[in-house]
């Protein structure tokens, strides 16, 4: 078994997976990675066929080292990521050899990075999943000198790949459908909910974000039963604030929800920084479904948009006299010849 | 907006009142003639099946009944059972099953059952759980004896003698929702969190207590705390409580909570009992 070693933690880091779906009964979230579309990026990019384990980095990354070589993706907010101080692409893959040390700096946008290896974290798992749940007790916030196991590479001598993804680390707009609750709000509420532009509140964590508007949405009525919840639900906390519940969020709660984000923009609300400007937008549950792709769909999709990365930054000896010749690099040096897998 | 796309999605509210305060009227409660259960989509995946809105002893009743009858037989392509307080939450394979097709089957069970709702059976087991109220452990002991209307005493006189049963497990895991108490208790949650409850926490709202599993943000008031761990990973057994169980607060000082945390077994003194 490999190791990668945390040599410094400057972030919040957990070990993240996709979860452990089907406890609600028990009163247990799935809980998992906050973006997990990220976690699937770095599979396609590591040429995995199933999504690994990984390390969440909230706020900032930390300072890495490994004891075989091994390839490593970085995927999620993008990071300042350098390995021996060569600067390394972000939403790409990249192979480190023991002795050296990977860097993972501040986010410059966004909120949650993943570096993940291409054997995945081979921590032990509880009910089937590695996922860290801190609110629950399960795993731990990493430290300088953890130890975590990590599956072999198995392919090692794979290059090194790249993929383009959408910006969904600023915000923007967020598509709901109905929940069991919408229709106890007014259609005056909902009209205006969809007319207001939010900003993500500083108050935000992996059980869910707020956000904030000079309006309030309150429902018709109060004395509601609780009931259950899943990730994406948009709760009303106190007198009418938007609350988007997120991956560890509770599995039941008591205020009212005006409707749900659908699973392909929930990264979206997961990943906006405090400041970010959400709108929502109302659609039917037909146009919902026709949106949907399953984790196993997003997979092969993600990895056929995966490119092999020519020439990677780290291996640029000439990287400054590239800079100093053309003032800026042309921006496409560093691509890549179409490659499909999977 | 909400279209139609083959699911009953009644306006939920067609039996209630508008205002609070006329459901809180027991006359009109009984006046009610029955219940009317809903199927309503619950995310890209999930049906849920409500019998009320409000969480009336009936409803409550008919989720269990539903519950049950559900997981003695699931329909086919459903992933996953959760009974609620007053619903059930399903979720299912999208490959095996239409959305629509299954909110159809489940709403027929479900209106044979809320035709004729049981009572809740008689408990099968009965805990008796050690608990510190007031003071420092219960720190909105007396702003919730004020709003029903009673002394401090008197409040946790009418909690520590309330048939409490577990109505569900939620929120976190292992953690009871228990009810319900008497009519005055229906208080609504706190406008601002409550930042911060200690893990063994009882919290009130809306005719029901949680016992918190962890420390936790909430909504709702602390009135007490006990030692019992309701949720132990490393536990053989990590979540004691099964919904149905009875429950009952036995007062204890404040002092004594230490000595009854300290006794080890994460169940702070807790004892239970098999009923006949």
């Amino acid at each position: 078994m490999s190791v990668l070693q945390v040599i410094r933690a400057d972030g919040i880091l957990t070990v993240q997976d996709l979860g452990r779906p089907g406890h609600i009964a028990q009163g247990l979230s799935r809980g998992g990675a906050m973006d997990r579309l990220a976690l699937i990026e770095a599979a396609a990019l590591l040429g995995r066929n199933t999504v690994q384990a990984g390390i969440e980095m909230a706020g900032a990354g930390g300072v890495f080292t490994v004891d075989q070589p091994m390839r490593i993706a970085l995927t999620g907010a993008p990071m300042t990521a350098t390995l021996d101080g060569a600067p390394l692409r972000w939403q790409a893959s990249h192979r480190i050899e023991p002795g050296e040390s990977l860097r993972i700096g501040g986010a410059q946008s966004g909120a949650y990075s993943y570096l993940t290896t291409a054997g995945g974290i081979a921590t032990p798992d509880w009910l089937g999943s590695r996922a860290a749940h801190l609110t629950i007790g399960i795993g731990a916030v990493l430290k300088a000198g953890s130890r975590l196991p990590a599956g072999a590479d198995p392919d090692p001598d794979a290059p090194s790949r790249t993929i383009a993804v959408a910006n969904r680390f600023a915000g923007g707009t967020v598509r709901i459908i109905d929940g069991p609750q919408t229709a106890i709000f007014s259609d005056e509420v909902l009209a205006k909910f969809a007319a207001t532009e939010f900003t993500r509140a500083a108050h935000g964590n992996r059980q869910g974000v707020r956000l904030d508007a000079e309006s309030r949405f309150t429902a018709g009525q109060t004395g509601i039963a609780s009931d259950m919840v899943q990730p994406g639900d948009l709760q009303m906390i106190g007198d009418g604030v938007p609350y988007v519940l997120l991956a560890e969020c509770q599995t039941m709660g008591g205020y009212p929800r005006i409707g749900t984000v659908i699973p392909t923009d929930l990264p979206l609300i997961a990943q906006a920084p405090p400041g970010a400007r959400i709108r929502f937008l109302r659609i039917g549950l037909d146009q919902a479904d026709g949106l949907y792709r399953d984790e196993v769909q997003l997979l092969r999709e993600t990895a056929s948009r995966c490119r092999n990365l020519v020439r990677d930054p780290a291996q640029m000896a000439d990287l400054l006299s590239y800079q100093l010749v053309g003032g800026v690099t042309r921006g496409d040096e560093l691509e890549e010849t179409e490659c499909r897998s999977i | 907006m909400a279209g139609d796309n083959g699911l009953h999605l009644n306006k939920p509210a067609a039996q209630h009142a508008t205002d609070p305060k006329d459901w809180n009227d027991p006359n009109r409660m009984e006046a009610e003639p029955h219940l009317t259960p809903e199927a309503l989509p619950a995310g890209i995946d999930g049906v849920l099946v409500r019998f009320a809105l409000t969480p009336e002893p009936r409803a409550m009743a008919a989720a269990q009944m539903l519950a049950a009858e559900l997981d003695r037989q699931a329909p086919p392509g459903v992933t996953e059972i959760a009974p609620g307080l007053v619903s059930v939450l399903l979720r299912f394979d999208r490959g095996t099953v239409q959305r629509a097709a299954l909110a159809q089957l489940v709403l027929t069970r479900a209106r044979a059952i809320a035709a004729d709702p049981p009572a809740l059976p008689a408990p099968s087991r009965r805990w008796t759980i050690p608990a510190a109220f007031g003071g420092e452990h219960g720190p909105q002991l007396a702003e919730v004896a004020a709003a029903i209307g009673a002394s401090e005493a008197g409040a946790v006189e009418q909690v520590c003698a309330a048939d409490l049963r577990v109505l569900t497990i939620g929120y976190a895991p292992g953690q009871p929702y228990l009810g319900l108490l008497p009519e005055p208790w229906n208080l609504p949650r706190m406008s601002a969190l409550n930042p911060r409850v200690p893990a063994g926490a009882i919290v009130a709202a809306v005719r029901q207590l949680v016992m918190f599993t962890a420390d936790s943000a909430t909504g709702w008031r602390q009135i007490a705390l006990t030692g019992f761990r309701a949720f132990d990973p490393t536990r053989s057994e990590p979540m004691p409580l099964k919904p149905g169980d009875a429950v009952r607060y036995a007062p204890v000082a404040a002092g004594e909570l230490p000595g009854l945390i300290a006794s080890g077994d994460g169940l702070g003194g807790a004892r239970l009992e098999v009923l006949a």
